[in-house]
């Protein structure tokens, strides 16, 4: 579904590249964590993805298209291919739940009847019935990632990207999400997270794929992320790519 | 659907940068007005060549008794002399002149004693002082230089001289006059632009939490830079509208009005060709405001 092949991204001549030949696969339906610390890529893999920046050298593909051949008018039609949720949720505030998640429909074209259809059904998968009159600061920062959830799910993408969903959350909340994302995953949308949120990662033993520096230095099915590991090379026995530590199942 | 969710944002946009709105009116009004006089002016002077030309001559003065002038050192104009003129005006110059009216100074001094009964300045005149003279219409009044070529220093002719002269003066008034409204249209103009792409900047920029949304979920260029378009497109073209209504306006109470009342042997340009004018400044309105917008689009709201 994503795939990157040897992708090296240099956003400044010169610079450290934020990607040093990064290769991924992600699999339709799969559910991944891509973690790492501030500046270590993960957003620059999702501004790819999202074709908001082009690789400097390597490939990518998403949902079968190769994105350094695809011109900038097709652009529109691979996003409608992603849907996209942020830390800061990305709201307009000027306007109610109802509206917010309506708004990705009216822009795309889509018929007054489907989309009277289509927002009452996905507000009540996200468990914001009863709410669509609400404007976002009436809510709560776990609702309004609800809201934009059903935002970027309304569509029905098969890929949905996370930057960061959780982090201005609290933990309770933040599970909230989580299982909400578990539940779209189950669907068979492929979703793609970005987070340093170790708890979370741990919790869940997902696909971890750990990036540092823009490189890939850790790519387990099921893995967790510590990371106390990295930044302090000569800590004993702990490698980038070492075994995951027994946690307890949540 | 989609196009009541695009008028929907171009109301939005209007109302929500309503000053900046009214000053790209303002300054599309004024401009265009400006490019509507130049366009009228240039019309008035169309109508005035068109009327007057037509009646205007080329006159052919022939030598007179006693004339100062070298041409005429041998003396008055002969009667060969002059059917030597107008043979050679029938055939060197077939084509450009038209008709020959040969007014003999017994009709010239007709005419003047009509017009002065007691003489010039008090001095009773005879036959003898007037002059004879061939009067020629041009087929095109603008050849003038090609008659005054073939006939000046022939024999006879003291000279040639083209009635149009006269009127060299208005018409280089006029002429001036509407280079200097075309100049001021073009400032204002440049103005409008410049207005125009940084109300659309504004717009978009205070639209951008919309538009990096609208991006994201996969909307099209279209549906994304339309409503800005519009709303250059409409500011403009209402700006047009009130530049028309006031030309209308200007031109009836100025012109048909009042100075075709008080000076009224001129045909003077009137409403209707405003409304001739009125498309040139609608399409100008939309060309600017689109052109500007969409310059300014493709680097504020790149996908």
């Amino acid at each position: 579904m994503i795939r990157f092949e040897n992708v090296t991204k240099t956003y400044a001549r010169g610079a450290r590249p934020a990607l040093d030949d990064v290769s991924l696969d992600i699999d339709r339906g799969e559910f991944v964590f891509l973690v790492g610390a501030s500046g270590s890529g993960k957003s620059t893999c999702l501004r790819l993805v999202l074709r908001e920046e082009r690789p400097s050298a390597g490939a990518v593909h998403v949902a079968g298209r190769d994105l350094s051949r695809l011109s900038s008018w097709k652009v529109p039609d691979l996003r409608r291919q992603i849907g996209v949720v942020f830390q800061d949720f990305r709201l307009l505030p000027n306007k109610t739940v109802y509206e917010n998640v309506a708004f990705a429909l009216q822009v795309l074209g889509r018929r007054r009847h489907t989309i009277s259809l289509a927002v009452p059904e996905v507000l009540e998968l996200v468990g914001l019935e009863g709410k669509e009159k609400r404007r976002p600061h009436e809510l709560s920062g776990g609702e309004q990632q609800r809201v934009a959830l059903a935002r970027a799910y309304v569509n029905r993408p098969p890929i949905l990207l996370a930057d960061e969903p959780t982090g201005n959350l609290d933990p309770t909340t933040a599970l909230g999400i989580m299982r909400l994302l578990d539940r779209i995953n189950r669907t068979g949308t492929t979703v793609v997270m970005a987070t340093h949120d170790e708890e979370t990662v741990n919790q869940w033993r997902r696909r971890v794929i750990e990036l540092d520096d823009g490189t890939v230095v850790r790519d387990e099915a099921e893995g967790i992320y510590d990371s106390s590991r990295r930044g302090d090379p000569g800590t004993p026995g702990i490698a980038a790519a070492g075994e995951p530590l027994p946690i307890g199942e949540v | 659907m989609r196009g009541q969710f695009i008028l929907g944002e171009v109301g939005a946009g209007l109302r929500r940068n309503l000053s900046m709105t009214v000053a790209v009116v303002l300054v599309t009004f004024v401009s265009l007005t400006f490019v509507g006089a130049a366009a009228l002016l240039q019309l008035q002077i169309d109508k005035l060549q068109g009327d007057w030309y037509e009646q205007v001559e080329v006159t052919v003065y022939l030598c007179p008794q006693d004339s100062p002038q070298a041409a005429c050192a041998g003396g008055e104009a002969t009667q060969e002399q002059q059917e030597d003129l107008e043979r050679v005006i029938a055939t060197e110059l077939d084509g450009v002149v038209e008709e020959v009216r040969v007014e003999s100074k017994e009709d010239a001094f007709d005419a003047f004693t009509q017009r002065y009964p007691d003489g010039y300045l008090g001095t009773p005149l005879t036959v003898d002082d007037m002059q004879s003279s061939l009067h020629l219409t041009l087929v095109d009044p603008e050849e003038y230089e090609v008659v005054n070529d073939v006939l000046t220093g022939r024999p006879g002719v003291e000279s040639v001289e083209d009635d149009r002269a006269i009127f060299e003066p208005l018409f280089l008034v006029l002429n001036r006059l509407s280079l200097l409204a075309a100049g001021l249209a073009v400032v204002m103009l440049v103005t409008a632009v410049l207005l125009i792409s940084t109300t659309i900047r504004l717009s978009a920029f205070s639209r951008r939490r919309e538009t990096s949304i609208m991006r994201l979920v996969g909307a099209s260029n279209t549906v994304i830079q339309l409503p800005f378009l519009l709303e250059g497109a409409i500011a403009a073209v209402l700006g047009s509208l009130l530049a028309i209504g006031g030309l209308l306006v200007g031109v009836r109470y100025l012109i048909t009005d009042w100075l075709a009342g008080s000076v009224p042997w001129v045909n003077y340009v009137d409403t209707g060709d405003v409304i001739q004018v009125a498309p040139f400044l609608i399409l100008i309105a939309l060309v600017l405001s689109v052109g500007s917008s969409y310059l300014t689009l493709r680097r504020y709201t790149r996908v």
